[in-house]
């Protein structure tokens, strides 16, 4: 990683001016936390503070990348900076491994050892708190007569469908960087489009799935530990899918403007990278969570 | 080292237009890694004092058995609001602020490489520490039951039936985590790309090889902590049962997730003091580091080894043998890295010529009273008598003596050693060993009656307690206010560098420093290096 | 009182002989095998660090002595190690330490920690122990034995309004009674949040999580009471939940285990007979102080949020049952029997009796402010379970 990019003896590192925007973000973020924390322990000016503070958020993103993306198309960044931006990127992406890396090892961890140790229970000791346990093995996790019945989620329908999707978005996208590398701006720009196109039905599919599994399946929130990890992986991924959607979005509407070229697309390739991340996110999900 | 260096001074003047924000204005929107510096530093500080009023009020609690002050509830508050506000809020803060100032000045780079995020970094750590103490204010006008009650460490499920300040807490613990990670990514980035022409890794800075490490260690680590407690909060609040065996979950899982974090976090809080250590010590012995190469080393396999060894925090929640046995001697394995930093520190003094400034006192106090936490956090290891400390004041000693005088004594030492290039002034040496002997004396005072405590069988956590810890605890109680005042030395000892009096700083600020930070004016030019030293 | 004026006496800083004796610098007097093991141990530790810091630090000192500027000592130049020789004296001391860590230490900690998991071979008898806000149950499955274990520290002693006792905090009104000499297995769990179950002479603490079943073992081999107290933190009453173990010899151990028996026989036969008001308002009022005043208060006041006031409180002052007799869900009745989930409102179904049950139900509807005029049986109860 250590790839040191030497600066030519005498270049100048763009620091930016003072810019209000960082604190802003702050300011939003306290008010849509604080707002969020009354709502859901029932305090009714919490919504107000929500709206304030995603809306004060929404102003600093509009107002934070549109000055990057000025200083970027008037070349205030060369080669040096560019090369802390994919540093940063690769950094921030593997942060976000580590956070899926929690809900993974959470899924294992009830899998492998409390749900086999909770059923273990009886016959071992003849003691335990949750006489039921005896024939509810995973997936069907849960106890007493609170426990809702559910039906787990197949791996063949719907979630299969959504692989091939996202990997053949992980294909179009790639096929738009060539088209970008050899500057041939069609290519890019179909490419890109067909990458957000499949974003999109993927979240659409996502989104009718989660219908599929409240309102059919039983298969909610509070369906045992299985609902909880099901929903909370695919839940994140989803909302990682969204994020990477928008920001394709975005970059394919810089590139009908004609952003970019073939050596200077740090957002494009961040913004890949981090579609690829999601990809992989996908298919563990779809093996551990789907499938096995 | 890097020292020969074309001296090159890098005040040509700024060119980026001149027009800059005075007043609150500058505080509120800079891009200067050394601002930043300066208001993560003087926000630990702010914060050690929140932090440390908290625990005198316990302390004072403690006195004598009986309850006199306060109410468990309330006791149970500040407790964990404590041990949250001194690790997150105040250690740190205190390192960030090292790192931001100092990387760019000992890597001879003109900032940090993503400023604008760096600034974003710094302001989200004041909402976060409002969102922790608002629920003490908020229970006032009788909204909520104060603050999170259940210790730094969130245990499920006591957290879940917990009232509405367990969700500040989880959502301060998000922004906290977010500013690390931002300040991690930037100090990473830092270091692989803007070294000056020449450095290489294996010229960089130990303090910088310390940090990286940090930043390596939180960037796998804070992730999980905040994973942890969105299945907290979805527990709370939305009916997912993550932590609890009714629908198939485990408290255990809770513990498992909060100490993979939990576990490298008390590396993380130390490994910037580690690699600072070194500086301290060549300097006030006029002599060469001892082993660059094994110390950097010993970083790497202390991080490596870090996130290996989490379980040995809950030895008696119950594992299977092979995995009690795996923790423990995965743990007792982490003695040998320190004992490489040790051996070098010690190294680096033999045979030199010594001088005892009070950067050097502290570096000094350091090692004596971490190695008194290092010997027993070896013993903690091991199962079989754990079973005996666990959870008990033997604990509450041993990572005071790592935090405190490990920690915050070795952010002191930092703080002392690069005051006067920061301000352009020397602090008052007088007051400064004043202070060094006062901590050192009423540190021990508090806390080394705590391990017999621990050893007696005294709980940690406990509001009240039985009469035949009461000696002790008075002793601890005497020490720990003592301990407190002499800090309002050490605040204003800073105060007056800042507001500009006493002796003007040199370049080189003391007798035996070497490295490009000392080849910079006292203070800096405004761009720290607007040309990059060539390091041969 | 002696004990009050204690911290006064200690802030004259150093103490006179006569108070030393009441310093206690190390474990407690061991009394199983696992204590001793762990007292062993831990002795042997303490002295391998103490050899340890001595060393590392005296060489230390003694460079600071001899190396310095002011003494006039010229700094060497070395950075590492540099011959054969100095390669030596860093690996000695890794060496050293991998011995220590793995040998010296590793293995003595090795065979403790398989003694202290062997819970099962040749146990003699069986205890369940659960943990509860504020209290522990403990139950011999053997004997169908099963009772509540409570601190019974006045709350005038702790609030300072008068002399503190000899075992201020550390004493119960039921404590678990275990025969001496006989090796029993231990089984945990608790109810509501994770509790630890400690007692410093048995070398044992083991914790005791909610839904899960964790053990270890004890065999006391003297006759006495040993104290301990949870040790995870565990809700507002954690500094409150003691543990105490009378230990009896064999004969004495068995009386015990009989008159108990039969006192619970008793108790629970009354549930098959109709009880008037004034009796369950009675051994309600008692059931009520020990089991629900530390959460809802002496007066029934509450701590609201945490913790509801039961006087006017909507469910308390709601019907008791449905026309047909049976259990309405969130009424009084399943609230006390069944608990709310989530909260530290337990279930008290299955740590109180039919006529405990029937008896602390009726007291909260006709007392703390309340006055509903009805009763509900101990055979009423039953049924419900
Ligand atoms: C900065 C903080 C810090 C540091 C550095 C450490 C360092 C270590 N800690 Fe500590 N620890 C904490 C902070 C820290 N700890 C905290 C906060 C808790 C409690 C959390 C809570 O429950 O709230 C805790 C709890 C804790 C426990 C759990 C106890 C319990 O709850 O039952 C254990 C158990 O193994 C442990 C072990 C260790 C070990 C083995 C080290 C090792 O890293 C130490 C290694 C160092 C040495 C071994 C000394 C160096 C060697 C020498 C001086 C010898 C040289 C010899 C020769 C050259 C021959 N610690
Ligand atoms: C970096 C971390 C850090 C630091 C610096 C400290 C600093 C101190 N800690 Fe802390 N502590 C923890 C981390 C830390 N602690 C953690 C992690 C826990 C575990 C919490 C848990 O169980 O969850 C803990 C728990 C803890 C306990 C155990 C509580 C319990 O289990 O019941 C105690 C008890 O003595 C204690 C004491 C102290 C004291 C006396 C200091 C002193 O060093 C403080 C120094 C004092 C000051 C800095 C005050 C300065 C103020 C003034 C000078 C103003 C003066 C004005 C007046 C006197 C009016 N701490
Ligand atoms: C460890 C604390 C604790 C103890 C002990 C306790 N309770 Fe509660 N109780 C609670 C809490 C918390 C609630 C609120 C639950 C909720 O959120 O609905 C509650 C609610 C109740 C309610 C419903 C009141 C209302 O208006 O919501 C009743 C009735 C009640 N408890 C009776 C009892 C009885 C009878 C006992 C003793 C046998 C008892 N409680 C012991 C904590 C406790
Ligand atoms: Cu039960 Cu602490
Ligand atoms: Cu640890």
């Amino acid at each position: 990683m250590s790839t040191h990019s030497a600066p030519t003896a005498g270049a100048h590192y763009y620091v930016p001016q003072p810019s209000h925007y960082p604190v802003t973000l702050s300011g939003g973020l306290f008010l849509l936390a604080l707002g969020f924390i009354l709502r859901i322990n029932h305090f009714a000016p919490g919504p107000w503070f929500m709206l304030a503070g995603a809306g004060l958020i929404l102003y600093v993103l509009f107002g934070w990348f549109g000055a990057i993306i000025r200083e970027s198309v008037t070349r205030a960044y060369g080669n040096w900076e560019d090369h802390s931006f994919r540093h940063g990127m690769v950094w921030f992406i593997a942060s976000e491994v580590a956070f899926f890396a929690a809900f993974f090892g959470a899924l294992f961890y009830v899998r492998n050892i409390s749900v086999p140790d909770l059923l273990n229970l009886l016959p071992n000791h003849g003691w335990t708190l949750y006489p039921d346990y005896k024939d509810l093995a995973w997936p069907a996790s849960g106890s007493g007569p609170a426990a809702p019945q559910f039906t787990p989620m197949g791996a063949w329908g719907i979630p299969a469908l959504n692989t091939a999707l996202l990997l053949s978005s992980g294909a179009t996208i790639t096929w738009a960087h060539w088209g970008l590398l050899k500057n041939n701006r069609f290519q890019l720009n179909l490419g890109l489009f067909l990458t957000v196109a499949l974003g999109f039905t993927f979240l659409g599919f996502q989104a009718w799935e989660y219908h599929h599994a409240y309102s059919e399946l039983g298969l909610t929130l509070g369906a045992g530990v299985y609902g909880a990890t099901f929903f909370m992986l695919t839940g994140f991924h989803g909302f990682h899918v969204t994020l990477g959607a928008i920001m394709l979005t975005v970059i394919l509407f810089r590139c009908l403007k004609g952003h970019f070229d073939a050596e200077n697309h740090f957002a494009f390739e961040g913004v890949a990278w981090y579609w690829h991340f999601v990809d992989v996110v996908w298919l563990l999900l779809f093996v551990f969570v789907y499938w096995l | 080292m890097n020292t020969a260096t074309t001296t090159v001074n890098g005040h040509a003047g700024h060119h980026d237009g001149g027009h800059h924000p005075t007043g609150i204005l500058r505080w509120l929107t800079t891009t200067n890694h050394k601002d930043i510096g300066t208001m993560y530093l003087s926000f630990a500080l702010i914060m050690f004092f929140v932090g440390g009023i908290m625990i005198l009020a316990v302390r004072a609690e403690l006195f004598s058995p009986g309850l006199q002050l306060m109410q468990p509830e309330f006791f149970n508050q500040l407790i964990g609001v404590h041990a949250l506000v001194m690790i997150f809020a105040a250690l740190m803060p205190a390192a960030t602020g090292f790192a931001n100032w100092q990387i760019p000045l000992m890597i001879g780079a003109p900032d940090m490489a993503l400023p604008r995020l760096n600034n974003w970094g710094f302001w989200l750590l004041p909402p976060a520490a409002i969102l922790l103490t608002m629920p003490f204010v908020l229970a006032l006008f009788g909204i909520g039951d104060g603050a999170i009650a259940t210790g730094w460490t969130f245990y499920a499920p006591l957290s879940v039936q917990g009232g509405i300040g367990v969700d500040f807490a989880i959502f301060a613990v998000h922004i906290l985590g977010i500013s690390s990670i931002l300040g991690s990514i930037n100090i990473i980035v830092t270091i692989f790309n803007m070294r000056a022409p020449g450095m290489t890794m294996m010229k960089l800075p130990l303090f910088c090889w310390g940090w990286l490490i940090t930043a390596f260690l939180l960037i796998a680590t804070i992730p999980v902590l905040a994973g942890a407690v969105t299945m907290l909060l979805t527990d709370r609040h939305f009916g997912t049962h993550f932590f609890n065996a009714a629908g198939g979950g485990d408290p255990i899982l809770f513990q498992h997730l909060f100490w993979f974090f939990g576990h490298p976090e008390v590396y993380i809080l130390l490994l910037p003091v580690w690699g600072l250590m070194p500086h301290v010590l060549a300097t006030f012995s006029r002599k060469p580091t001892y082993g660059y190469r094994g110390q950097v080393y010993g970083f790497i396999a202390i991080g490596i080894l870090s996130v290996i060894v989490w379980a040995h925090h809950f030895f008696t929640a119950g594992m299977p043998v092979p995995a009690l046995l795996y923790f423990m001697y995965s743990t007792m394995a982490i003695s040998l890295p320190l004992a490489v930093l040790f051996f070098c520190w010690i190294a680096t003094m033999w045979r030199g010529s010594m001088s005892f400034e009070t950067p050097m006192l502290f570096a000094v106090g350091f090692i004596v009273l971490f190695g008194i936490a290092g010997l027993t956090g070896l013993v903690l290891a091991d199962v079989a008598a754990d079973a005996q400390y666990h959870h008990s004041y033997f604990v509450v000693a041993h990572f005071h003596y790592a935090l405190f005088a490990g920690g915050i004594m070795g952010v002191m030492t930092g703080v002392y050693y690069w005051l006067p290039k920061w301000t352009g002034r020397m602090y008052s040496e007088t007051l400064g060993k004043w202070h060094f002997w006062l901590t050192v004396l009423s540190f021990n005072l508090t806390f080394m009656p705590q391990f017999f405590l621990g050893l007696a069988g005294m709980p940690r956590r406990i509001p009240d307690y039985a009469l035949q810890f009461a000696e002790f605890n008075a002793i601890s109680t005497v020490g720990s206010f003592i301990l407190g005042l002499s800090q309002l030395l050490f605040a204003w000892n800073i105060i007056q560098c800042a507001r500009g009096r006493g002796a003007p700083a040199e370049s080189r600020a003391w007798e035996g420093a070497e490295g490009l930070e000392w080849e910079l004016s006292s203070p800096p030019p405004h761009h720290s290096w607007e040309v990059q030293p060539q390091v041969k | 009182m002696k004990r009050l004026a204690a911290p006064a006496l200690a802030l004259g800083a150093l103490q006179p002989a006569a108070a030393f004796a009441d310093y206690q610098w190390n474990f407690p007097k061991p009394v199983t095998p696992i204590a001793r093991d762990t007292l062993n141990i831990h002795n042997e530790f303490m002295l391998v660090i103490t050899v340890l810091f001595v060393v590392v630090f005296a060489i230390m000192i003694y460079s600071m002595v001899k190396h310095r500027k002011s003494v006039g000592h010229e700094p060497a130049k070395f950075s590492g190690p540099t011959g054969k020789l100095q390669w030596f004296w860093v690996l000695v001391p890794f060496g050293m330490l991998l011995f220590i860590d793995f040998v010296l230490m590793g293995i003595p900690a090795f065979h403790a920690v398989i003694e202290m998991e062997d819970t099962k071979t040749r146990a003699d008898m069986v205890i369940k122990v659960t943990g509860l806000q504020w209290k522990w149950q403990y139950e011999y499955p053997d004997d169908g034995i099963k009772f509540m274990s409570n601190m019974t520290t006045p709350p005038e002693q702790i609030a300072n309004q008068g002399a503190k006792g000899e075992h201020y905090l550390l004493e119960v009104d039921n404590p678990l009674v275990l025969p001496v000499g006989k090796k029993v297995r231990v089984l945990l769990t608790a109810t509501d949040v994770i509790h630890t179950w400690w007692v410093p002479q048995f070398g044992v603490k083991r914790d005791a999580i909610p839904g899960f079943i964790r053990e270890t073992w004890v065999k006391i081999e003297e006759p006495g009471t040993y104290r301990g107290q949870c040790a995870e933190l565990c809700g507002k009453g954690h500094g409150f939940m003691p543990v105490v173990v009378k230990a009896l010899p064999e004969a004495e151990y068995a009386a015990w285990r009989d008159a108990k028996k039969t006192e619970l026989a008793q108790a629970a036969a009354g549930a098959e007979r109709a009880w008037s008001k004034d009796e369950l308002m009675a051994q309600g009022k008692e059931v009520y102080a020990k089991q629900c005043a530390v959460c809802h208060q002496p007066e029934g006041q509450g701590l609201p949020p945490a913790f509801p006031a039961l006087a006017g409180s909507k469910i308390v002052t709601g019907p008791l049952l449905s026309k047909d007799g049976k259990l309405l869900p969130d009424s009084h009745v399943d609230r006390v029997l069944n608990g709310k989930p989530g909260t530290a409102m337990q279930a008290f179904k299955g740590t109180l009796n039919d006529v405990e049950l029937a008896a602390v139900i009726t007291y909260e509807r006709n007392a703390l402010g309340n006055a509903k005029g009805d009763m509900i049986q101990p055979a009423q109860i039953k049924l419900l379970r």
